[in-house]
């Protein structure tokens, strides 16, 4: 993994000051608010944050994938050099699957239910390219082995209500790689597996990065799902990446007070039994109607006067790591305290290692 | 604090209890369902006559107020077990008993049972109908169940309000306006809405982030308290299945692995399958990536499962008489285990060192 080198090449993904309105309901909902992310090739970079965030927003943006009627989308997205907001629908259609492609929270949505999983590969296969059905059946059941589901060939003709979930969600993954994508956006790929298969589809997506190159844009709630595949991390918060850096960094140093909450709140022993499971008080803000200074102010525990005027630019911490935050020294201290308290884990297996 | 739900009726119906608060409130006895393959398919591929073995003879009691966690491998039948439990679909085999009647008997017809029994679906999104706001699927369930619609709106807005969806903001909006974690929790009001004795919910937190999650299940363990409720928890969450549990149940290919305490099972698995995937979890260490899945190989064929111990193709501690031998589940200070290991006599070269040491201990 020579991230620094990866740097220097220009990002696969590239999004600048991305925003989503919803414009469907009574009020426009803003629920993504200036999104600066780029990915390079080869890169896994994971998404996390409250549920409503916008991570999921932020993902089908990049595929262009809402209704574009009751949608306003603004800023720029740009994905393996095509200027994704102003590619036109035949263009489009190109696009999604053979440059970015996508697997989804709920496997049965991807799905068609009323064709096998194998119609639906060759189908996609063939609206890309000219090949004649058979070869295109001989890749799907090359996908279906690379993803590792067991005896391939007849799971071809299986349909997508006949699997578990686990064994959906590598067929979905088949189906993402069909047209050979160089980008693959993930939304919570392993959220309702068992640990053993988690694990599995983890370490095939680590493998699909390393030997097709693929860059990952992995969305999850799960930490150590996270830490598994991602090289970097991005921490969203009422629309916005509050936080982003190299995954150690984020990790062990946190910057946000947003993100130190969420480690803390799966800390060790932080589940005990029978004791009350610590959350963040609060609500996040209504994305209706965003205040005008920092999102996460009304439930930070260092909130000052200052943190309600603007919206806080991102601060630079060295090494591509920035929180958007006036007080990433109270954060920081926070940190090296509870360390000092607790003699951190984390810290002492860095010691060892 | 109130949701709304009458105690009144929660009273009426603890009055019914059969055979006292020792009694289960849910046993399960040699509960099969096997899925039969579609024809041509079976013709051409695997002959006639073949089925999904989905769930395969499983047993389990719930006891009142208590929870249950399910654990297992993707495919071993937890959703399957879930769906014979809510009816959804008919058990091939087996006896679901609830509250000492057999659900669909004369004395608890499915009606009946259909009100006390309440499940929130691993897929958010296809279990809530599209077409109403949030507000009127939630109240939807009690109306049909006879409350007034402005009670059943009342309450409705209550449980909103309880699992963190402000009413204000998010009472009028459809499935498709909210976040996955935003669906699933509707889905758990709508679940609650209905004051049910059991509810089931199949992996109903994966969806949430760690705090909004901390705060789903403080809500549910609070009104388990105030309610007297009942769970099965089915989750791939371990750190999760662990805190909410009382007991544990670990699945493998459509059959019970183990069962015990929560505690004691984390602690000390039992069964070759569980310390495979107590250990399959995720370190939190950006250092100590897993290089290797705990558990390799394919998941075995649920249309041919293997003979003897279905986990044998599997398992670091197979021996030969594991492939010819079935394991049985046997209990041994309030856990149960089937592996030939725990089996004492079993032929299993570990087995007699195991019934040594409980007459040592
Ligand atoms: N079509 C829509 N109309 C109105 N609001 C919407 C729409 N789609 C999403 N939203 C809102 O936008 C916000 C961001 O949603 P998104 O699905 O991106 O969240 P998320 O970060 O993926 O959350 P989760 O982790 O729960 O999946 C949410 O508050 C959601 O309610
Ligand atoms: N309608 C059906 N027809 C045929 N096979 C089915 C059907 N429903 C489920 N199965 C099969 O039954 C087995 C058990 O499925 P089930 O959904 O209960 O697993 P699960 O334990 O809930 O898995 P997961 O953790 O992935 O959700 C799987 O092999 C699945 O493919
Ligand atoms: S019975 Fe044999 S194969 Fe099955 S779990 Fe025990 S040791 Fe492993
Ligand atoms: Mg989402
Ligand atoms: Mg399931």
């Amino acid at each position: 993994m020579n991230t620094a080198s990866r740097a220097d090449s220009a990002p696969i993904v590239s999004v600048r000051d991305l925003r989503v309105t919803f414009n469907g309901g009574k009020k426009p909902v803003s629920a993504v608010n200036g999104v600066d992310l780029s990915v390079a090739r080869g890169e896994t970079v994971a998404l996390i944050g409250e549920s409503g965030s916008g991570k999921s927003v932020t993902l089908r943006s990049l595929l262009r994938l809402h209704p574009e009627r009751r949608t306003r989308i603004e800023g720029r997205i740009e994905v393996a050099g095509e200027d994704v907001l102003a590619l036109g629908s035949r263009a489009l259609a190109d696009y999604r699957g053979r440059v970015a492609s996508m697997i989804f929270q709920e496997p049965l949505l991807a799905l068609d239910p009323v064709y096998t999983v194998g119609q639906q590969i060759v189908e996609s296969i063939r609206r890309h390219e000219r090949i004649s059905p058979a070869e295109a059946r001989k890749r799907a059941l090359e996908l279906f082995e690379r993803v590792r589901i067991p005896s391939p060939e007849r799971r071809l003709d299986a349909y997508p209500h006949e699997m578990s979930g686990g064994m959906r969600q590598r067929a979905m993954i088949a189906l993402a790689l069909a047209c050979r994508p160089q980008v693959l956006l993930a939304d919570e790929p392993t959220t309702a597996l068992d640990a053993t298969v988690q694990i599995q589809i983890l370490l095939l997506l680590r493998e699909l990065q390393r030997e097709l190159g693929l860059a990952i844009v992995f969305v999850t709630h799960d930490m150590g799902a996270a830490v598994e595949v991602a090289d970097r991390f991005a921490v969203m918060y009422a629309g916005r990446i509050v936080e982003e850096g190299p995954t150690r960094e984020v990790i062990r140093n946190p910057r946000h007070p947003y993100t130190l909450a969420l480690m803390q709140a799966r800390a060790d022993g932080a589940m005990e039994k029978g004791a009350r499971l610590a959350s963040i008080p609060g609500a996040p803000p209504d994305l209706a109607q965003l205040p005008t200074g920092c999102a996460f102010a009304e439930r930070c525990t260092f909130v000052q006067p200052a943190c309600l005027q603007s919206r806080p630019e991102a601060v630079e911490l060295g090494g591509g790591h920035r929180a958007r935050c006036l007080r990433t020294d109270a954060t920081a201290q926070a940190v090296a305290q509870s360390a000092r308290a607790t003699a951190n884990t984390s810290i002492l297996l860095t010691e060892t290692a | 604090m109130s949701i709304g739900i009458s105690i009144e009726h929660i009273g009426v119906a603890a009055d019914s209890d059969r055979g006292g608060p020792a009694q289960p409130l849910l046993t399960v006895n040699g509960l099969v369902k096997h899925f039969d393959l579609k024809k041509g398919f079976v013709d051409t591929v695997m002959g006639r006559g073949k089925v999904v073995r989905a769930v395969d003879g499983v047993d389990f009691r719930i006891l009142k107020g208590e929870t249950l966690g399910v654990v297992g491998e993707s495919g071993c039948g937890k959703s399957t077990t879930a769906r014979l439990l809510m009816h959804l679909i008919d058990p091939s085999a087996g006896e679901i008993v609830f509250n000492g009647e057999t659900v669909g008997s004369p004395a608890l017809p499915l009606r009946e049972y259909r009100r006390q029994v309440q499940m929130v679906f691993q897929d958010s999104y296809s279990s809530l109908n599209p077409r109403l706001t949030i507000q009127d699927s939630i109240a939807f369930g009690p109306q049909v169940h006879g409350v007034p619609k402005q009670e059943a709106i009342t309450r409705a807005r209550n449980l909103l309000e309880r699992v963190g969806l402000e009413p204000r903001r998010f009472a009028g909006r459809y499935p498709h306006e909210l976040s996955g974690g935003q669906r699933q929790r509707v889905n758990i009001a709508r679940a609650l809405a209905c004051e049910p004795r059991l509810v089931i919910l199949d992996e109903a937190v994966s969806a949430l982030d760690k705090s909004v999650e901390a705060q789903v299940l403080n809500l549910l363990m609070d009104l388990k308290e105030e309610f007297g409720l009942t769970y099965l928890f089915i989750s791939h969450d371990l750190h999760v299945a662990r805190y909410i549990s009382d007991r544990v149940m670990v699945m493998y290919l459509g059959k019970v692995a183990e069962t015990g305490p929560a505690e004691a099972l984390f602690e000390q698995p039992l069964h070759p399958y569980t310390r495979a995937l107590l250990s399959s979890m995720p370190s939190m260490d950006p250092d100590r990536r897993t290089e290797e899945a705990a558990l390799a190989g394919d998941p075995p064929n649920p249309i041919d499962p293997p003979p003897g111990c279905r986990f044998h193709t599997r398992c670091p501690l197979a021996e030969a008489v594991c492939s010819q031998r079935a394991p049985s589940l046997k209990t041994r200070q309030r856990r149960e285990t089937a592996c030939l290991i725990h089996e004492p006599g079993s032929g299993h070269s570990h087995a007699a060192a195991v019934a040594a040491a409980v007459h040592a201990s």
